[in-house]
């Protein structure tokens, strides 16, 4: 591995912060953990290493920020940002439904923006702020948005409601819920079987109209 | 997916230095590469993140604007300076995906994206471009999306880009960095056609790096319009689009872009039609003429006859809207 990655790697990691000695470990750990990364099986039988702490070298660590909650996790670069939330975070409020980038239900905000989380890679999301469903209540405050599509029937089954509500979020403050015509548009990314649309694009034509903060 | 390695280079140099490297692939947005990695179509053993480049502005540059390769799609189309002077560009960006993909989806990214079909996804199906010499799935197949121009018997797919054809159309230039420096090719040679070689998509090295895209000043502003012609409203891949552009002087057309997608294995400019239009009236009967001329040589498949009606009438409703007649 060239020595010059080492800089490139997960953010702050290689910079020379704080103890050097600690830094040095955490770069030459981390250049170890990358180059052995695929083939590492192999690498594994070859070396007589346990597979089972050449598993462990694969993982790399990742800083995210999660509905204002610091996380430190180490994920495969495969693992999508989708996985992490719902298989090693327990935070299933947000649905896989193609996990392919065609419907809108994995739908998150990093760093305020909305994504399609199933073709977001975790490792890439490293320093970065996440906002899922989860994230949008106040305690037991549900967020406008929420009241508004419960009040609306914004959904039958609600497999992509979560998906559908973090969009409308970023809809309204993106600036593009003039019209019922420019939600339609904007909400196009995310799409629900049990065609819900008229009342979704009530919900959110009622939160803009409403002026709240969203 | 496969699994692979994962590097985040902070500079240039590092990232020609890794991309040189084979089995090496590069990933911006992730909305196109991650996809076909999930699908087994494509298999890196590395990603090399180029996100900590600093490729992520829209500039105003001596005529023109610059747009580096990490901008983003939604960050383009609401660029003032773009939709100011590139309506066109921006029009064709807002039509591309989903909200949420254009949040993801990069310039240099969507450049990039693969020329592709449903049969290229599927790993158990013949097909050229995914695995060269194992045949076409879709020139006997079910073609409906397919080419009517440019195809060859190896490979008859489209590529797929909204954003590609109001840049071909724009006149815009790529800026490439490779071991050697800088080389700048005009956009509308950056994409290939498939020929012999259906598994190439561009003229882009394997060890280069798409740095920006520029966009000459033009007097097309006032007069633009992309057409999206799809299956449903949004969020669909054009059946056929239309880049349209005119400087009109007094009724008279100065000079006119035009440029077609869904319809060619690259983005589809249509030079002998935008002649054809040159000192004519803005008018129907002009825009009748020039589809006519564009439409010469376009050659359909079993299930995309439709596409030879659907065209010229796209180009001229295109045209149309350009001219304000609409
Ligand atoms: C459901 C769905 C619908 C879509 N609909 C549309 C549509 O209607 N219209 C449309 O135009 N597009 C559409 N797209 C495609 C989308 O626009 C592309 O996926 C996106 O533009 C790719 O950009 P990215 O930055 O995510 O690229 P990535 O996935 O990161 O990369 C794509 C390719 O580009 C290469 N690459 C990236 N940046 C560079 C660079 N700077 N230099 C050299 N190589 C580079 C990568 O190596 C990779 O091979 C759709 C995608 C999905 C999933
Ligand atoms: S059209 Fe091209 S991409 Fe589609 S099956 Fe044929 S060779 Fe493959
Ligand atoms: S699960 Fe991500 S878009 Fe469908
Ligand atoms: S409420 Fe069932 S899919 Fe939308």
């Amino acid at each position: 591995m060239d020595e010059q990655y080492n800089e490139g790697l997960p953010d702050g990691q290689g910079q020379s912060a704080g103890n050097p000695r600690r830094d040095f470990l955490k770069k030459s750990t981390l250049l170890t953990a990358v180059a052995l990364t695929p083939g590492v099986a192999v690498k594994a039988a070859e070396n007589h290493v346990d597979e089972h702490v050449a598993a462990v070298f694969e993982k790399l660590p990742v800083d995210i920020e999660i509905n204002g909650v610091k996380h430190n996790v180490l994920v495969e670069p495969r693992v999508t940002l989708l996985d992490l939330l719902r298989e090693q975070l327990n935070l299933t409020g947000t649905k896989k439904g193609c996990d392919y980038g065609q419907c809108g239900a994995c739908t998150v905000h990093v760093d305020g923006h909305r994504v399609n989380s199933c073709l977001t890679l975790a490792v890439m999301v490293d320093g970065k702020k996440v906002t899922t469903i989860e994230g949008l209540a106040k305690g037991d405050e549900l967020h406008p948005m929420q009241e508004a599509f419960i009040k609306h029937d914004g959904f039958q089954c609600g497999y992509c409601t979560p998906g559908q509500i973090m969009s409308a979020v970023a809809c309204v403050r993106e600036g593009h819920a003039g019209s019922e015509m420019e939600i339609r548009e904007y909400m196009s990314g995310n799409i629900c079987r049990c065609g819900a649309y008229p009342n979704i694009v009530n919900a959110i034509m009622e939160v803009k109209a409403g002026g709240q903060q969203v | 997916m496969k699994q692979f390695q994962y590097i985040r280079p902070i500079t240039q140099q590092s990232v020609l230095a890794a991309i040189a490297q084979p089995g090496t692939k590069i990933i911006a947005g992730g909305s196109n590469l991650v996809d076909l990695m999930k699908h087994g179509v494509m298999t890196p053993d590395k990603l090399v993140d180029i996100n900590k480049l600093p490729l992520r502005n829209v500039s105003t540059v001596k005529n023109g604007v610059h747009i580096g390769s990490l901008a983003l799609n939604s960050q383009v189309a609401e660029d003032k300076q773009v939709v100011a002077k590139f309506p066109l560009l921006s029009q064709a960006l807002n039509a591309g995906a989903s909200a949420q993909l254009r949040n993801m989806a990069t310039v240099g990214g969507n450049m990039m994206q693969r020329t592709r079909c449903p049969y290229f996804y599927d790993v158990a199906l013949p097909c050229n471009k995914r695995n060269p010499g194992s045949g076409c799935g879709a020139l006997e197949g079910f073609n409906r999306m397919h080419a009517i121009f440019g195809m060859s018997e190896q490979c008859i797919a489209v590529h797929p880009s909204d954003m590609a054809v109001a840049m071909a159309a724009l006149d815009a230039t790529v800026i490439i960095a490779g071991k050697k420096g800088e080389r700048r090719l005009p956009f509308v040679d950056f994409h290939r056609l498939p020929g012999n070689t259906p598994q190439l998509d561009n003229n882009l090295a394997k060890d280069e790096l798409i740095v920006a895209v520029e966009i000459p000043e033009n007097n097309y502003a006032a007069h633009s319009h992309y057409l999206k012609i799809r299956d449903r409203a949004s969020y669909a891949f054009a059946l056929v689009s239309v880049a349209a552009a005119l400087d009109i002087d007094n009724g008279t057309i100065r000079s006119a872009r035009l440029a077609m997608g869904g319809v060619a294995h690259k983005p589809w400019r249509l030079t002998a039609a935008e002649k054809a239009l040159v000192g004519k009236p803005a008018n129907a009967a002009s825009f009748e003429q020039a589809a006519q001329v564009a439409m010469q040589g376009a050659k359909a498949f079993k299930d995309n006859a439709f596409k030879l009606k659907l065209a010229p009438a796209a180009i001229i409703e295109a045209l149309t809207h350009a001219a304000g007649l609409a």
